[in-house]
């Protein structure tokens, strides 16, 4: 059902087969199949309440499917809360970035996950290099790792919330609408970061409402609409009018 | 292109001045009283050794409190119960105490405060109960209890070796109550500022839901902090008793709004998320300082009550301002 771009090899980051999932009787999601490889870019779009946010949900163990298997790297999987979704190397930027607005950059890089040195007190010195070499590499420009995440404007926080999937991630990050709440120059600068978390070999699957973006950045794109999947394509072998029509049920002539 | 990359400081201005204000404000608060009284007062004695460090000795109860406090609402909770948490803990040492010997008492006071905050803990973390409801509650309840315990009378704490040691003794030439607040201060100050779990207390005040999917038990911080507050008002509860030799329903009675003047004026935030024990300390000083002028100025204890009132209204103005910008 799925196709699988020649260009990538191995095997997938993130293999989902016959996911299904209801609230109740609200069916949020039926027969939804996708892999995604590694240092590939997986676009996820489809009209509001399609079920984006839920199928991201899913993946990261928040909501765990109803029915149907979830593969990292060939295991089998079950995730019931999110720490288990970490632990296998998956990390997602919310919607709302979960940041801790008054707390430093460098604490919310590490937030939960804060290093200790031998007397069991924090390890500062190596949270605050860790967090600097980190910024340089994907050039998120913020005055530096001390400054408080409030004091940051929404591009240099989106910054900050998606150079902390990347530290942690291994295998796959999650992004929910990412740019959503950007303007013109902050929106390049988080596409550009999105774009340099290819050559670290991670699978990223983006949610997105800019057919603009979507076609900027992702190797293939998956239609959701009302819970089902349209379809996946590849971004070079396809075009705007297809993936709208594939998102609305209707068609452009 | 010029990055501005791990710049050591981009701020503008503006904001390092507002930041300025409102940690240091404490200080600044502290010297300009401690001046306005050493003019005002050069007469009265207030500048003597022994002025002085009666001071620091009255303050130590209230200054254990507001380290609890400040771990308390830097998750974003408040424990108004410590009022009556310490007379509860004291009578309890003292009853204890006079029967089963000194550790017992001790252990009974201190007992006492940790299951006051299991208390609130357990409500506010596990029944998700706001923690101002659940500790107005466990004030009022535990004033009852501690009135109920004793019908109003005072217990004489007669064991020498208790009151040395949370009273009126000395190590090295310091007295025990100068002791016991540098211990708290340090301890407090190094679990607050550098260790994994000061460090979650702030998140969770800061962003519950962030330190949720950040796989920080949000719950088990609530509780804990609570338990600790607790904690050291039952310490501040033994101090008293030490102090005073005897315990009585009306001991930390009238510290609840001192506690609470003295962690929002030393820095830390009512909403959570940032705070300071050393402010604490030197807010709780500063609490104590102003109390010990207006009585030499000779303010009836009414004015006394007024003064102490508007610069709370002070400083919670600032630190609200602080929050809201
Ligand atoms: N916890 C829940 N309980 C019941 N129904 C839910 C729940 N979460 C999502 N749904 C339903 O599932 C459907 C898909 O929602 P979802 O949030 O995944 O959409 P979306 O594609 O992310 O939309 P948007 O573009 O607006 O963010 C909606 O009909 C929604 O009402
Ligand atoms: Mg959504």
């Amino acid at each position: 059902m799925t196709v699988n771009a020649e260009a990538t090899q191995g095997a997938p980051v993130l293999r989902l087969q016959d996911i299904r999932k209801s609230f109740g009787g609200i069916v949020a999601i039926e027969n939804f199949s996708l892999e995604v490889y590694p240092g590939e870019i997986v676009a996820l779009v489809g009209d509001n309440g399609a079920g984006k946010s839920t199928l991201i949900k899913i993946i990261s163990g928040v909501h765990p499917p109803t029915s149907g298997t979830m593969t990292i790297e060939g295991e089998t999987v079950t995730m019931s809360n999110a720490t288990m979704a970490r632990a296998h190397g998956i990390e997602v930027v919310y919607q709302d970035l979960a940041l801790a607005d008054q707390q430093s950059v460098y604490m919310n890089m590490f937030l939960g996950r804060e290093p200790t040195n031998r007397f069991g007190l924090l390890d500062r010195r190596r949270m605050i290099d860790e967090t600097e070499k980190l910024v340089k590499e994907l050039d998120v420009r913020i005055p530096s790792a001390h400054a408080t995440i409030r004091d940051l404007s929404g591009g240099q926080r989106q910054g900050v919330a998606i150079a902390r999937a990347t530290h942690w991630a291994s295998k796959l990050i999650l992004l929910d609408e990412p740019t959503a709440a950007l303007g013109v120059a902050e929106t390049a600068k988080v596409e550009e970061i999105v774009q340099s978390l290819k050559s670290r070999n991670i699978g990223v699957l983006i949610i997105s409402h800019s057919l603009d973006q979507v076609f900027k950045l992702s190797d293939r794109i998956c239609v959701l609409r009302r819970g089902k999947q349209i379809g996946v394509r590849e971004t070079a072998k396809t075009d705007k009018n297809e993936i709208i029509a594939m998102i609305t049920g209707l068609q452009h002539s | 292109m010029p990055s501005a990359n791990t710049a050591a400081s981009g701020r503008p201005n503006g904001f390092a001045n507002r930041i300025n204000l409102q940690q240091y404000v404490v200080y600044f608060g502290f010297l300009a009283i401690f001046l306005f009284f050493a003019i005002v007062l050069r007469d009265s004695g207030f500048l003597t050794v022994r002025n002085l460090s009666n001071i620091v000795l009255q303050t130590a109860p209230a200054t254990i409190m507001a380290i609890g406090l400040v771990f308390v609402m830097s998750a974003g909770e408040i424990d108004l119960s410590i009022g009556s948490t310490v007379a509860v803990s004291a009578l309890a040492a003292a009853v204890t105490m006079n029967d089963y010997g000194l550790v017992a008492g001790v252990l009974a006071g201190l007992g006492a405060g940790l299951l006051v905050g299991l208390l609130n803990g357990a409500l506010v973390a596990y029944v998700k109960l706001p923690s101002f409801l659940v500790t107005l509650a466990t004030l009022g309840l535990f004033a009852g209890v501690s009135r109920s315990m004793t019908d109003l009378r005072s217990i004489p704490v007669t064991n020498g070796t208790f009151t040395g040691f949370f009273g009126s003794g000395a190590f090295l030439g310091i007295p025990s109550l100068i002791w016991w607040t540098a211990i708290a201060v340090a301890i407090g100050h190094l679990i607050y500022r550098e260790t994994r779990f000061g460090a979650h207390v702030l998140a969770v005040g800061d962003n519950s839901r962030a330190a949720g999917v950040s796989g920080i038990s949000v719950p088990r911080i609530r509780l804990t902090v609570l338990m600790i507050s607790g904690g050291l008002a039952g310490l501040a509860g033994l101090l008293y008793a030490g102090r005073l030799q005897a315990a009585k329903y009306t001991l930390g009675e009238t510290d609840l709004m001192t506690v609470i003047a003295a962690v929002i004026v030393g820095g830390t935030l009512l909403n959570g998320g940032k705070g300071s024990i050393i402010g604490a300390l030197v807010g709780s000083l500063m609490m104590g300082m102003l109390n010990n002028g207006l009585i030499l100025m000779g303010l009836s204890v009414s004015d006394q009550m007024i003064v102490r009132g508007l610069i709370i209204l002070a400083a919670v103005a600032v630190s609200l301002r602080e929050k809201s910008r």
